[in-house]
């Protein structure tokens, strides 16, 4: 099972030993961890955000996987102002569906195995400019893997609550009394 | 209160589906005394129960039973088994629709006559005029308490009705408004007004807007003469030696197969499902499905010329808030060739939320074109094009014979190519709105491709000669006497208005002449 945990931004002085996901710096400068950006980091099975306080843990799908396709979510859907931690939300369920059905655990990890292989040494999360990134999805977006991810995307991303308002979007009104006092009529620049 | 009819009871006028032809129906003959019994797939779900979000509510509400599509239309590419968004609950799609509530034109009545014949289209006159059914549009539109009629205000326009108000005035169009809405502006029959909520699709959560599940359904049953029984899918309509129906069979709310007998059934399970239940009802006497001798059934399939145009703009807007359809214009909507097509078309607003824009946008659609369009949302504004899309008889409802449904018949496959006159019309629409809203300085517009149709029409369309349609002028089979048809699918052809105003006032008069046939026992 993925979760995804918000978590206090790890101090260097002050380790926890108890929480077993929680990386020290010194974790976190150790070898054997991938960077994404120098920005999300693997640690055994788990993906921290360790700037912004939050990480995900992987039970079917390699960490390595996951990092490179919340970068192939952000790719396929770039909002700047959106966080990380959406895109890993809209991802996640990749990994129990990897867990309950072979098929989509092969499509998924064949899929970025491919984005890497194209992508060369380092691969695809090692090309540093969008445009790179791009000219590979590109060739690829008419297969299965990249329709499979964008499509969830669609629902996975755009209908998580919590970035409507990222998009200046109000979602429920009904139980504020609708917009009839709040501005349905208030356009002034016409 | 709601009245249990026996399912031996041959007396009762059994109608197959609850939504805006059905439940007006229903309600129309049990007013009069008739006995009915509703028999409608969806499960009823109260106002209380609609939810202001867009996904949930379409699980709640729509129809998602698996349907096919083939044809060159796109939706047939984006939204393979979903050609439809229409509802499956009582109240059908009444309960997600917009609320406008707009007459035919004269001259739309008389298709084939105004627009002379078009080269690959099936264009008939229908076998009623304007005058036929003015009388009962008047009754329509008090019973629904449609806006700008009876006396009942406009509603106050939102942000999104006046950026199309501002560009209408730059463009010189004259005939623009807050349209003629199905919307309370004001308490009326018991339902409050409007909240601007902006969740007219989702189902209206304050009953401000009418829909035949809090109006004429509750108002049916109250006369003690109506039965609407829910999460029973008819499958089968049954006919004897004589060729006269003579019940439905359908799976009721517990999967079990049940036979409801009745003396007159109206078919009303809007234009895919109701020529599917046709064609699935053949049997030796009727080889090609009930009322078909004609070949018509599922023919003429209709959806309008639709298309979306969002703009963006420098300062918010917030299109959201407040009613969907906002507003009107009107100009286009009349009939001039010189604009290379022949019918005309409507403009209104239209807005969806975050989530079904970035599912209705440009389905499929990725990267930063998409992202920096949603990145402007609380800019945008945006307008639906509805215009008259001609008939074609290959643009039809037929079985799959290859997919059936879980209790084993076939499925609907909605096949549909759009005709040039539907491309050239689209095209000049998507030019009026980008227009439009440039002269407001919109600093990026975007054509939207038609979304699933929310207008189906057609399949079983009235004609004055059985070989030309399926039913006659009242809706009735020119095959089957006690048979009638009593949703969109009668339309012989689209015109450029949204259709329930017309389907409820068809209702209404259908009501009329079964009441009269069944005293004068003729059914
Ligand atoms: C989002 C949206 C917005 C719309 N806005 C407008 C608008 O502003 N103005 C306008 O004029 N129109 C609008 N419409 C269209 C309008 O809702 C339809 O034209 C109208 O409701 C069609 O009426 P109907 O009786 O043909 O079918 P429906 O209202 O769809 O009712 C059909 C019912 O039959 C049931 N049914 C189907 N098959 C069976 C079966 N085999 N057994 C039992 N029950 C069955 C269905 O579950 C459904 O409840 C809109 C539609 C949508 C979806
Ligand atoms: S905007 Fe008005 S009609 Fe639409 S859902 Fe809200 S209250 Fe109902």
């Amino acid at each position: 099972m993925v979760t995804i945990f918000n978590r206090k931004a790890a101090t260097r002085d002050a380790p926890q030993p108890n929480d077993k996901h929680r990386l020290s710096r010194r974790d976190l400068l150790k070898g054997g961890t991938v960077g994404l950006g120098a920005i999300l980091v693997i640690s055994g099975s788990s993906i921290i955000h360790p700037e912004f306080a939050w990480g995900l843990d992987t039970s079917n799908l390699k960490p390595e996987t996951m990092v490179t396709l919340i970068q192939l979510a952000r790719d396929i859907y770039p909002h700047d102002h959106i966080p990380d931690r959406f895109y890993a939300i809209a991802v996640k369920p990749y990994d129990a569906k990897a867990g309950e059905d072979a098929e989509t655990k092969k499509l998924i990890e064949d899929g970025i195995a491919d984005l890497d292989k194209r992508a060369g040494k380092g691969g695809y999360i090692g090309l540093g400019w969008e445009d790179d990134r791009l000219a590979i999805l590109r060739k690829v977006e008419d297969t299965p893997f990249f329709q499979t991810v964008r499509g969830g995307l669609v629902t996975g991303l755009y209908n998580q609550e919590e970035i409507w308002p990222l998009f200046g979007y109000e979602g429920e009104s009904y139980s504020k009394g609708g917009y009839i006092a709040r501005g349905f009529s208030d356009i002034e620049w016409l | 209160m709601a009245a249990p009819y026996d399912l031996k009871d041959d007396s009762v006028v059994v109608i197959i589906g609850s939504g805006a032809g059905g439940g007006t129906l229903g309600n129309e003959l049990a007013q009069k005394g008739i006995d009915v019994v509703i028999l409608e797939a969806g499960a009823r779900h109260e106002y209380e129960e609609f939810t202001n979000n867009e996904w949930d509510s379409f699980g709640q509400l729509a129809w998602v039973d698996k349907r096919t599509t083939s044809g060159d239309w796109r939706v047939a590419r984006d939204f393979p088994n979903l050609p439809a968004w229409i509802v499956k609950s009582v109240g059908g799609s009444t309960t997600h629709w917009a609320g406008a509530s707009l007459r035919f034109q004269d001259h739309e009545f008389q298709a084939l006559t105004h627009y002379g014949k078009v080269k690959g289209a099936s264009l008939l006159d229908w076998p009623i005029t304007l005058a036929d059914l003015e009388p009962y549009y008047a009754k329509a539109e008090d019973k629904m308490g449609v806006t700008r009629t009876n006396g009942i205000a406009g509603l106050p326009g939102n942000n999104n009705f006046k950026v199309l108000k501002a560009g209408a005035d730059k463009l010189g169009y004259k005939d623009c408004h807050t349209g003629n809405m199905a919307i309370n502006t004001a308490e009326r029959d018991g339902r409050m007004s409007c909240q601007q909520t902006g969740f007219c699709f989702q189902g209206c959560k304050w009953g401000a807007k009418w829909s035949t599940l809090y109006t004429e359904i509750p108002k049916g049953e109250q006369t003690g003469k109506l039965e609407v029984r829910p999460n029973s899918m008819a499958q089968k309509i049954e006919h004897d030696k004589s060729g006269k129906v003579t019940g439905v069979v359908y799976v009721d709310k517990d999967g079990k197969q049940q036979l409801q007998k009745a003396r007159v059934v109206a078919v009303a399970g809007n234009s895919i499902e109701s020529p599917r239940l046709l064609l699935n009802s053949a049997t030796s006497m009727f080889p090609d499905g009930l009322a078909n001798s004609s070949g018509q059934v599922g023919r003429n399939y209709m959806r309008h010329t639709t298309g979306s145009v969002y703009g963006i703009f420098e300062k918010p807007v917030h299109m959201y808030r407040g009613t969907t359809m906002a507003g009107i214009i009107r100009d286009e909507a009349r009939h001039d060739p010189s604009r290379g097509f022949v019918g005309g078309y409507e403009m209104e607003t239209l807005s969806l939320g975050l989530p079904f824009m970035a599912a209705f946008l440009d389905p499929g659609g990725w990267g930063r074109s998409f992202t920096s369009a949603l990145d402007q949302y609380v800019n945008m504004a945006g307008l639906w094009i509805v215009g008259e899309d001609m008939p074609q008889e290959d643009n039809r409802i037929t079985l799959n014979k290859n997919e059936k449904d879980k209790y084993g018949l076939p499925i609907a496959n909605v096949n549909f190519n759009d005709h040039p006159n539907d491309i050239a019309m689209r095209d000049h629409a998507y030019e009026q709105g980008k227009a439009l809203y440039e002269a407001v300085g919109a600093t990026r517009v975007f054509p939207t491709p038609p979304y699933p149709s929310t207008h189906n029409l057609g399949t079983n369309r009235m004609s004055e000669k059985a070989k030309d349609g399926v039913v006659n002028k009242f809706g009735q089979s020119h095959d089957v006497a006690n048979l009638f048809v009593s949703d969109g699918s009668q339309f012989t052809t689209g015109g450029a208005e949204n259709p329930t105003l017309t389907i409820v006032s068809l209702a209404i008069r259908q009501a009329d002449y079964i009441a009269k046939e069944m005293s004068a026992k003729t059914i």
